[in-house]
C-alpha cells in the first residue's frame, strides 16, 4: 500500500492541480454566492454586545482598555483556518473584495455574512466533525472488528451538515444502540473496547471530559486532590455504562447486567449502582441507563454541558481555551456569577444548541476581529495580555491546517467540494505522512505549543513543499509567475495566495528589484524561491 | 597494529585531532570540543539514557519474579551476576549484565493512569493543573547543555505517547523525536543550490521583518526563528553521522537486534559518544491487561538483547561510568492475575533498573510480598527519589529552584537521595 502511495502520489499531485485549475490568474471569478442575511438575527447583536462587554471587563482586570482592530483580510484568513482548516484561495479573496466594493445595501456587515458563507460550505462540516471527533473518540484506530472511526466522523459531519442540535448529537453518541457500521454513533462506545471488554473507566472519563469539560479520571483511583470529585462519583457515573452489552448485532443495553468494580487494595469485587455526583433532579426516571445519563448531561440546568462545548468551540476559534492556563477539558466548576462562557453557553442553549450560532457569535466579537500585534515587549507582558484577552493570540497551525494551507496556496482556485474527490485523494496520499512527520498531538491538539526543528526541516526541505511550489503551467506558482501582467502583480499575487495580504512597500521594492534583473527560467526560479520563503515564514505557519 | 588509513574506522577522532593540530589545520575541525568527546571514565561529562517501557511493565515478569507462588504465574526466574538476585528467565542476556546496574523493586507512586503515571515517571512530579513540569532530560539539557552540539540536546526514539517534554522550561527543551531510529534523519538535504538557498533565506528576513515588528514576544515564544536556525546548523553538521549505524559492525547490530528498540539503543550509545546529554529510547506494548505471559515473552525477546547489549557496549567503551542508564515504565502490574490471564495497573512496589554514571552497582533495593497481599513493599523508594538521585549524580543540584512562568518557585526534584546507590 505504501509503495503504491509512493508511486502514485506525484501523479496525483499533478492530476489534482491540473483539475483544480480553470481560469487564468487575472480573469474574474464566479460571483460570490453570499447569503444576503444571516438567519434569526433579532437578538444576535445583543449577544455579541454582551460577549464584548464581558471581554472588556476581563481586559480591564489587567488594565487594558482597547483592542487594536485587525484588517479584514486577516480576519478572513482566521475564519478560513478556523472553519475550513485552510487559508482562503485567491478566488475567495477576489470575491470578498468584489463584495466589499458593492454598495452596502445590507444591514449585516460583510465579515458576518462571509462567516455565514463559510458555515454553509460543506468544508465546515467536514472540518469541524474531525475536530469534535478528537474529543469524542481520540485518534487511535481502535479494534477494527468493533470500531470504525471513519464512520463515526462521517456521521458527525452529516449531523453538522443537517444542523442537528448538539444536545441531540450528544444523546445519540451516549445512548444509541446497534452496529458500529449501521449506527455510527455507537462507535463512541466501541472506541473504548479493550480486548473483549468495554473499558468502563476510560469511557466514563471521556464522557465527563467531552461533555462536561472536566476531568474526573483521577477519581478512578482516589478522591480528586483539587476538585470535588470523589471516587464514588466516578464509579456511580461508570455504572451508567454497566449494562452496555457487546454482541453480534452491536451495542445494546442488557438490564440483567450490573456494574462491578474490584477494589484496588482489597481486590474484592463489589456492585455499584448508577449515581450522579450533582443535580440528582435532572436525572430522568425512565429509559435505559445510558439514556438517563444522556438526559442528565444535556439537562437544561446542567451548565457544565453547554460551557464545555462553548469552551471547545472558543478554543477552535481563538486558538486557546477561554481560561488560557487550563486545558480545554479541565474547566473549573461553574462560578456562582455567570461569566463569559455562560453568556455564550446560554445563548447557544436558547438557540437550540446550534453549533453554528456559537461560531457566528464568536466570529462577530471585537476580539475575533482584533490584531495579534501589540506593544508588549517582554514575554511576561505578552503572557498577561493573552491571559486577559487583550490581543488575538498567535497559535501554531495544526498539521492539517498547515497542509491544507500549503495545498490551497498551490492553487489560485478554491479547493472545495467541487474538487473534493481529488482533494481527498491527494490528502489520502500525502496527509497521513505529513501530519505524522509534522507531529500530530492527537486528542491534545488544542494544547498550545511552539514550533519544532522537525517542522522547520519538513517545511524547508520536505518533498511536499518542493512538489507544490515547483512552477508548472497548472499550479499557482507557474500561473503567478507567467500570467501576471508585470512584476508588481506577480509579487502581489504571491503574497495574496500565501499570506492573504498584499506586500508592504518595503517588501514590494525588495522583490521588484530582485525580479527586474531576471528573465526566463531564472525569473521563474526567483518566484519559486519567493513562494518557498513565504511558506517558511512565521506568518504562514501560525494563525494570527 | 596502528593504522593511519582514513578509510577505516580504526582512526579515532583523537587521531584526526592530533594530526590536524600537528599540521596546523585544527581550524578546519567542526566546533566540537573533541577532547571532551574523547574523555572516558568518570572524567567525562555525564549523559542519561532512559529506556522507557510504555504501558507499565510487569515487575513479576521482569526484575522481581515470584516463581512458584500464586501471584507469580508461570514465569520462572534465573540467576544473575548479582549474588542472590534472580530476575525473570525471559531476560537471560540482561542477567549477564545486570550487575553493572542496580535493581529497585520497591518503587511507589500514586498514579495508576497511563498519562498521569507517565507524567510522574518522566518528571518526578504528580500532574498539576497549573504547571507542566519538565522531564528529566529537559532539566539536564537546560541546566547542563553541551554547547558544542549541532544536533539536538534531548532526543527521543520510538513511537510511544507523551514523549519527554520541556514543560515550564519551554518547548525548546522538548525531546527531538525520531520514530524509526538507525536510518538517518529525513529532510536534511536542501533542495536547491547554495546561491538559491541564500536568496530564500534573505527573502525570509524581509518577509519576517514587518510581521514580527509588533509581535516580538510572540515571535520569540513561537521558536520559529530558533528552530529554523537550529535546523540549518544541523543540516550541515558532521555530527549527523551519529544517527546512522551503517558503519557499525554487523555482529554488534545483530546483538542489539534489528528492532526499533535495538536500533534506538545503538544510536543512543553513538549519541552519548557525540556528547548528547539526554536520550530516551521508547518501547510500547507493556500494557498487558490480557495474556500477560505471552505478551511479556514477545516484549522480552526485543528488550533483552537491546538492553543487555547497551549495557555491555557502554561498559566495553568505558562510557558506563559517565552514562546513567534507567529502565522503567509508568507503573507496575497487579500481583493478582485477572480473568484474562492479564495483570492490571499497579503503582506501588514496582521495579526499575538504575545504574551507571558512577553510581554503585550490583545493589538490590526493596522487596515485595510474595503473596501479593501486602501492597507496601519493604524499603519503599518513592518515584521522586529517582530524579533527585540522578540529578545529584550529574552534578545538578536537585533542590535548586526555578521560577515557573506563573511565578511559582519550583525545585528541580522533590525527593531524597537513594543512599545505597551513592
Amino acid at each position: 500500500m505504501k509503495k503504491l502511495r509512493i508511486i502514485l502520489s506525484p501523479l496525483f499531485v499533478v492530476l489534482t492541480i491540473a483539475l483544480m485549475i480553470g481560469m487564468t490568474i487575472r480573469s474574474d471569478f464566479d460571483k460570490a454566492p453570499l447569503p444576503s442575511t444571516i438567519p434569526a438575527v433579532t437578538d444576535f447583536d445583543e449577544t455579541v454586545r454582551a460577549v464584548n462587554a464581558a471581554l472588556a471587563a476581563r481586559r480591564q482586570e489587567a488594565g487594558y482598555e482597547h483592542l487594536t482592530p485587525a484588517d479584514d483580510f486577516t480576519v478572513l484568513r482566521r475564519l478560513s483556518l478556523s472553519l475550513h482548516g485552510t487559508i482562503p484561495s485567491l478566488e475567495e479573496i477576489r470575491q470578498f473584495e468584489q463584495a466589499a466594493q458593492r454598495k452596502p445595501e445590507q444591514e449585516t456587515d460583510l465579515l458576518t455574512r462571509w462567516t455565514e458563507r463559510l458555515l454553509n460550505d460543506s468544508r465546515f462540516s467536514d472540518y469541524f466533525s474531525e475536530r469534535l471527533a478528537r474529543s469524542l473518540v481520540g485518534t487511535d484506530g481502535g479494534q477494527f472488528i468493533v470500531y470504525r472511526r471513519d464512520r463515526f466522523v462521517d456521521w458527525l459531519a452529516e449531523q453538522l451538515e443537517n444542523h442537528r442540535p448538539w444536545d441531540d448529537i450528544t444523546r445519540d453518541v451516549i445512548a444509541d444502540k446497534g452496529l458500529w457500521t449501521g449506527k455510527p454513533a455507537v462507535n463512541f462506545i466501541t472506541a473504548g473496547v479493550a480486548g473483549d471488554d468495554l473499558d468502563h473507566e476510560e469511557l466514563t472519563g471521556k464522557t465527563v471530559r467531552a461533555f462536561l469539560g472536566q476531568r474526573i479520571d483521577c477519581a478512578q483511583c482516589h478522591d480528586h486532590p483539587f476538585d470535588d470529585w470523589k471516587q464514588s462519583d466516578f464509579e456511580g457515573l461508570a455504572a451508567f455504562y454497566g449494562q452496555v452489552n457487546l454482541t453480534l448485532v452491536g451495542i445494546e443495553d442488557k438490564t440483567s447486567l450490573e456494574y462491578e468494580v474490584e477494589d484496588r487494595f482489597t481486590l474484592e469485587t463489589r456492585e455499584v449502582q448508577p449515581a450522579v455526583p450533582f443535580g440528582p433532579d435532572w436525572l430522568p426516571a425512565e429509559g435505559t441507563r445510558r439514556q438517563r445519563l444522556a438526559g442528565w448531561i444535556t439537562h437544561d440546568d446542567n451548565r457544565r454541558f453547554r460551557r464545555a462545548i462553548a469552551n471547545r468551540v472558543w478554543t477552535l476559534m481563538f486558538g486557546s481555551p477561554y481560561f488560557t492556563k487550563i486545558a480545554v477539558d479541565d474547566l473549573p466548576d461553574p462560578p456562582a456569577e455567570p461569566d463569559l462562557l455562560d453568556v455564550l453557553a446560554d445563548d447557544f442553549a436558547a438557540h437550540d444548541f446550534d453549533l453554528r450560532r456559537l461560531v457566528r457569535v464568536m466570529a462577530a466579537t471585537d476580539l475575533f476581529r482584533s490584531s495579534s500585534a501589540s506593544d508588549a515587549e517582554t514575554d511576561q507582558e505578552y503572557e498577561i495580555l493573552k491571559e486577559y484577552w487583550g490581543v488575538f493570540p498567535m497559535t501554531r497551525l495544526r498539521p492539517e491546517q498547515l497542509i491544507g494551507s500549503m495545498l490551497q496556496s498551490s492553487s489560485v482556485k478554491t479547493i472545495d467540494q467541487n474538487s473534493h474527490l481529488l482533494f481527498r485523494a491527494m490528502r489520502f496520499f500525502r496527509e497521513q505522512d505529513f501530519v505524522r512527520d509534522y507531529g500530530d498531538l492527537g486528542p491534545d491538539e488544542l494544547d498550545q505549543r511552539s514550533g519544532t526543528i522537525t517542522q522547520a526541516l519538513l517545511r524547508m526541505n520536505g518533498s511536499l513543499t518542493r512538489e507544490l511550489i515547483e512552477a508548472n503551467p497548472l499550479n499557482s506558482t507557474g500561473r503567478v509567475a507567467n500570467f501576471s501582467e508585470n512584476d508588481r502583480e506577480c509579487i502581489e499575487n504571491s503574497y495574496l495566495v500565501c499570506l492573504t495580504r498584499r506586500p508592504s512597500p518595503a517588501e514590494m521594492t525588495y522583490f521588484e528589484q530582485q525580479l527586474a534583473e531576471l528573465d526566463g527560467q531564472q525569473r521563474t526560479h526567483a518566484v519559486v524561491d519567493l513562494y518557498w520563503s513565504l511558506f517558511n515564514s512565521l506568518e504562514f505557519s501560525w494563525n494570527h | 597494529m596502528e593504522s593511519l588509513n582514513f578509510t577505516t574506522s580504526a582512526v579515532t577522532r583523537r587521531d584526526v585531532l592530533q594530526l590536524s593540530a600537528g599540521l596546523g589545520l585544527s581550524f578546519l575541525m567542526p566546533a566540537l570540543d573533541l577532547k571532551a568527546a574523547e574523555k572516558r571514565g568518570t572524567e567525562r561529562q555525564k549523559s542519561v539514557i532512559v529506556v522507557w517501557l510504555a504501558g507499565g511493565p510487569s515487575q513479576l515478569e521482569t526484575w522481581d519474579p515470584h516463581p512458584g507462588t500464586e501471584i507469580g504465574g508461570p514465569t520462572k526466574s534465573i540467576k544473575t551476576k548479582i549474588s542472590g538476585a534472580e530476575i525473570a528467565s525471559l531476560f537471560p542476556q540482561t542477567a549477564e549484565q545486570i550487575h553493572h546496574l542496580n535493581i529497585i523493586r520497591s518503587l511507589t507512586s500514586k498514579e495508576g493512569d497511563h498519562e498521569r503515571g507517565t507524567y510522574m515517571l518522566k518528571t518526578g512530579y504528580r500532574p498539576d493543573p497549573t504547571t507542566i513540569h519538565p522531564s528529566l532530560g529537559a532539566i539536564i539539557t537546560q541546566q547542563a547543555p553541551n554547547k558544542n552540539l549541532e544536533i539536538p540536546q534531548h532526543i527521543s526514539f520510538g513511537d510511544g505517547s507523551w514523549p519527554a517534554r520541556g514543560g515550564y522550561l519551554g518547548d525548546q527543551y522538548d525531546a527531538f523525536r525520531i520514530y524509526d531510529p538507525g536510518n538517518g534523519l529525513h529532510n536534511m538535504e536542501m533542495p536547491v543550490g547554495d546561491d538559491r538557498q541564500q536568496r530564500r533565506l534573505g527573502n525570509l528576513e524581509v518577509i519576517s521583518k514587518a510581521f514580527e515588528a509588533r509581535r516580538r514576544p510572540a515571535a520569540k515564544l513561537s521558536l520559529h526563528r530558533k528552530t529554523l536556525d537550529d535546523a540549518l546548523t544541523m543540516m550541515s553538521s558532521e555530527q549527523l553521522q551519529a544517527f546512522k549505524i551503517d558503519d557499525e559492525p554487523q555482529a554488534l547490530k545483530d546483538a542489539y537486534g534489528d528492532t526499533k528498540l535495538g536500533r534506538g539503543c545503538l544510536v543512543a550509545r553513538r549519541l552519548v559518544e557525540s556528547g548528547v546529554r539526554a536520550i530516551e529510547v521508547s518501547m510500547t506494548g507493556f500494557d498487558t491487561h490480557a495474556n500477560n505471559y505471552e505478551g511479556m515473552q514477545t516484549q522480552a525477546e526485543i528488550l533483552d538483547p537491546g538492553l543487555a547489549t547497551l549495557i555491555r557496549d557502554l561498559k566495553e567503551r568505558d562510557l558506563l561510568d559517565s552514562t546513567v542508564v534507567m529502565c522503567l515504565g509508568e507503573f507496575g502490574r497487579t500481583p493478582k492475575i485477572n480473568g484474562l490471564d492479564g495483570r492490571d495497573h499497579w503503582p506501588t512496589g514496582f521495579s526499575c533498573l538504575l545504574g551507571g554514571g558512577s553510581l554503585k552497582s550490583g545493589v538490590v533495593i526493596g522487596e515485595t510480598d510474595p503473596t501479593g497481599e501486602k501492597k507496601d513493599p519493604q524499603d519503599p523508594v518513592p518515584v521522586e527519589n529517582l530524579f533527585t538521585t540522578v540529578l545529584h549524580q550529574l552534578g545538578i543540584d536537585p533542590q535548586k529552584e526555578l521560577i515557573t512562568p506563573i511565578g511559582r518557585p519550583m525545585a528541580l526534584a522533590q525527593g531524597e537521595l537513594i543512599e545505597p546507590l551513592l
